[in-house]
């Protein structure tokens, strides 16, 4: 069990051993729908996209599947979870309805955020999902926000907040870092280093290596795990949200992964070759959670098919649902910009006579 | 004369102007290796190398800030904005550092220095995405704030944008990179200050600028099926304000629609209203109307986004209204 004390060692993971319960063969293939889920779920995307149904931008996390679906999965429904704009695997990872996140892309009245967000603004209110973030590591502060009421309202809850390996250099993410650590906030930050930050590759953009370094100079627990083994994920995860759950300490996680597309839709990816992109895909999150779960007899061939037709399903339906659903009227444009009960109307003009 | 695109225009300028001048460097994300998020900085790495085209960490505000500080210290930066979206996170910067440093110290540094990137709604991009900021930074004194709409603009304004010994916020419209249009080739300067009628009329007087030009054009155009004459201008400069060119119409017509994209809370249109009315009250027939973006953050659906911005529609009954 790791101390705080063993925690502030710089750089380091807390331990090897892994404090999670082990899984039943129903909770392995949970995993495992839940990542192929969001992987056809992206790949329906992708084609609304080219369909012009999806708009805007649309970042897909394809590759990436393992670390939203082990991280979240090592938290309790009402912890909260926070990202930047490439969110659609972390709210299906939260349990959010594909349906509804579909429609989010497709801008329709029954998308998660009733088609005023789009792909990079998905919220869930009921399912502690605060986000779905645009600007570039703003979400690192409102991080810390959250952290901050789950210890002052005495929850016992815990926050993970996302960034990318681009996010880490805004100095929001410094700071809040710093107030993270000083105040003994119970957050999880986990950087997805996938590689790039759009077109900037890692070296290119941050000093020092591993990231996971920059918690040293706060005196903040910090862990690395592969990102392509959802096991690796979930047993480093466990330990920082225990740490955050019993001792209301910080950490810093750098999960290493890789995305298979470009960083949006509309990138052709010329800054990075072909060969290294194959090479990644030998070491699909899928794939390889497959495979294990293969050679340790939890299940069959079979069985895995059957849960990709199952999901593949799933994100057809939520297609035609986000197809069939209603745009918002245009009344919608003045809802949702004050409170109701509290609703700031302009000031009724008295009939004076002009 | 070249038909170029308004990227393309921005992009001669910027050659140009580091061709004629070793102080002046670019920096920003993805302007470097990428060629630029919207490609208006293609090629200029291979031409002028890594020293002087700069990518960038995602570090808005310690780039800004270091823009500032070269600034002051002799070169002459031009920061690239991905989007103006995103100057918010250094809006510190801009503000406090950039538009105050030569007042602060009694006038002993100047911040020779240009801000640019695009920025605009109607592209879904959602409200973090999509704003018209020009009317925030044109509160700001000591700043000049240039919005081109057509691609000649775009070159020579960026051209005296980079030659001017102040800090210039350069605020481009998304919307328009792939626009064509015929540029001069080689030096061409447009002077800062200057607006530019680009339709002539007599019945009204339209006041807009970027975009919003094109939308006022284009409602222009439907207008004259009705046998209303409308006068665009285009201000091309927001700050400063050219009041004559304005006055000028307005004498004529006797009456004005304003077309901007901000939202309607002390938008430019709100400050041009009001010299109009102090200076050319006795010209007026009718009040002044504005058209803005509606008083909401920007939906991502775009039938919503449509009807926020200022669209055509909104224009021609904007227009109609002020001559009933
Ligand atoms: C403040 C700000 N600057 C720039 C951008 C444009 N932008 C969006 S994503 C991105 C790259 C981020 O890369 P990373 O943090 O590694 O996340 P990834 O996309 O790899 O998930 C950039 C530059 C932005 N949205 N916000
Ligand atoms: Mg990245």
């Amino acid at each position: 069990m790791p101390t705080a004390d063993k925690a502030t060692k710089k750089g380091q993971s807390l331990s090897n051993s892994s404090i999670l319960p082990p899984l039943d063969p129903q909770g392995k293939l949970q995993l495992y729908r839940q990542m192929l889920l969001i992987r056809r779920f992206e790949e329906k995307a992708a084609q609304a996209f080219q369909q012009a149904k999806i708009k805007g931008f649309c970042h897909l996390y394809i590759g990436q599947e393992a670390v939203a679906v082990g991280t979240i999965s090592t938290l309790t429904a009402e912890d909260a979870v926070i990202t930047a704009y490439r969110d659609h695997g972390h709210a299906l990872a939260r349990g959010m309805d594909a349906n509804s996140c579909m429609a989010e892309l497709f801008g329709k009245i029954t998308g998660c955020s009733r088609g005023k967000g789009g792909s990079m603004h998905f919220f869930s209110a009921e399912k502690h999902f605060y986000g779905g973030h645009g600007i570039v590591g703003g979400q690192s502060a409102l991080g810390i926000g959250l952290a901050f009421g789950q210890k002052y309202l005495n929850t016992g809850r815990v926050t993970i907040c996302y960034l990318g390996d681009g996010a880490i250099n805004q100095g929001a993410f410094h700071e809040s870092l710093n107030i993270a650590a000083l105040w003994k906030l119970p957050i999880i930050y986990v950087i997805e280093n996938n590689g790039y930050a759009m077109g900037t590759s890692v070296a290119r953009s941050s000093a020092g290596d591993p990231l996971v370094k920059r918690a040293d100079g706060y005196d903040m627990a910090g862990l690395i795990a592969d990102g392509m083994d959802i096991d690796d994920v979930r047993a480093k995860t466990a330990e920082a949200v225990n740490l955050a759950r019993t001792e209301s300490l910080p950490t810093l996680m750098e999960i290493r992964t890789y995305r298979y597309r470009g960083h949006s839709m509309s990138d052709p990816g010329n800054y990075r070759t072909r060969e290294e992109i194959e090479k990644y895909k030998k070491f699909d999150p899928i794939l390889l959670y497959r495979t294990r779960l293969l050679d340790d007899k939890v299940t069959t061939d079979d069985a895995l098919e059957a849960i990709d037709k199952e999901v593949t399903a799933e994100a057809q339906a939520a297609y035609d649902f986000a197809d069939k659903s209603e745009d918002p009227a245009f009344e919608t444009v003045y809802e949702d910009i004050f409170a109701p009960e509290d609703q700031i109307d302009e000031i009724p003009r008295r009939n004076l006579p002009l | 004369m070249q038909v170029i695109t308004y990227r393309e225009a921005l992009n001669q300028a910027l050659s140009e102007e580091m061709e004629r001048d070793e102080r002046v460097f670019l920096c920003g994300e993805e302007v470097a290796e990428y060629d630029g998020a919207y490609k208006v900085s293609q090629g200029l790495l291979k031409k002028f190398g890594p020293k002087r085209v700069i990518d960038t960490p995602i570090s808005e505000t310690g780039f800004t800030g270091l823009g500032i500080g070269a600034a002051m210290y002799g070169l002459r930066p031009v920061v690239e904005f991905m989007t103006w979206s995103f100057s918010l996170v250094c809006y510190d910067q801009i503000i406090n550092n950039a538009a105050q440093v030569r007042y602060m110290s009694g006038g002993q540094f100047s911040v020779p220095i240009v801000f640019r990137g695009s920025s605009g709604g109607g592209l879904q991009v959602g409200a973090t995405h999509s704003h018209t900021p020009e009317n925030w930074y044109a509160n700001v004194p000591a700043l000049t704030v240039i919005t081109p709409a057509f691609p000649d603009d775009a070159k020579g304004l960026l051209k005296s944008a980079i030659r001017s010994n102040n800090p210039v916020c350069f605020i481009e419209n998304e919307k328009l990179y792939g626009y064509k249009d015929e540029v001069p080739e080689g030096e061409h300067l447009i002077p800062i200050g200057k607006g530019k009628i680009r339709r002539a009329g007599n019945d009204v007087t339209i006041i807009s600028n970027s975009g919003s030009t094109h939308r006022a054009l284009a409602a222009a155009k439907l207008l004259a099926e009705d046998n209303i004459d409308a006068e665009v201008i285009d201000l091309r400069t927001i700050k400063p304000l050219d009041f004559d060119l304005i006055a000028e119409s307005v004498v004529k017509t006797n009456r004005v629609v304003i077309v901007e994209e901000n939202k309607p809370y002390a938008g430019w249109g709100a400050q041009v209203t009001y010299e109009i009315q102090k200076l050319l009250f006795d010209h007026l027939d009718a009040p002044v109307n504005r058209i803005t973006s509606l008083d909401v953050p920007q939906p991502y659906n775009g039938k919503l986004e449509q009807s926020v911005l200022p669209n055509e529609e909104r224009i021609i009954a904007g227009v109609r209204e002020t001559l009933a």
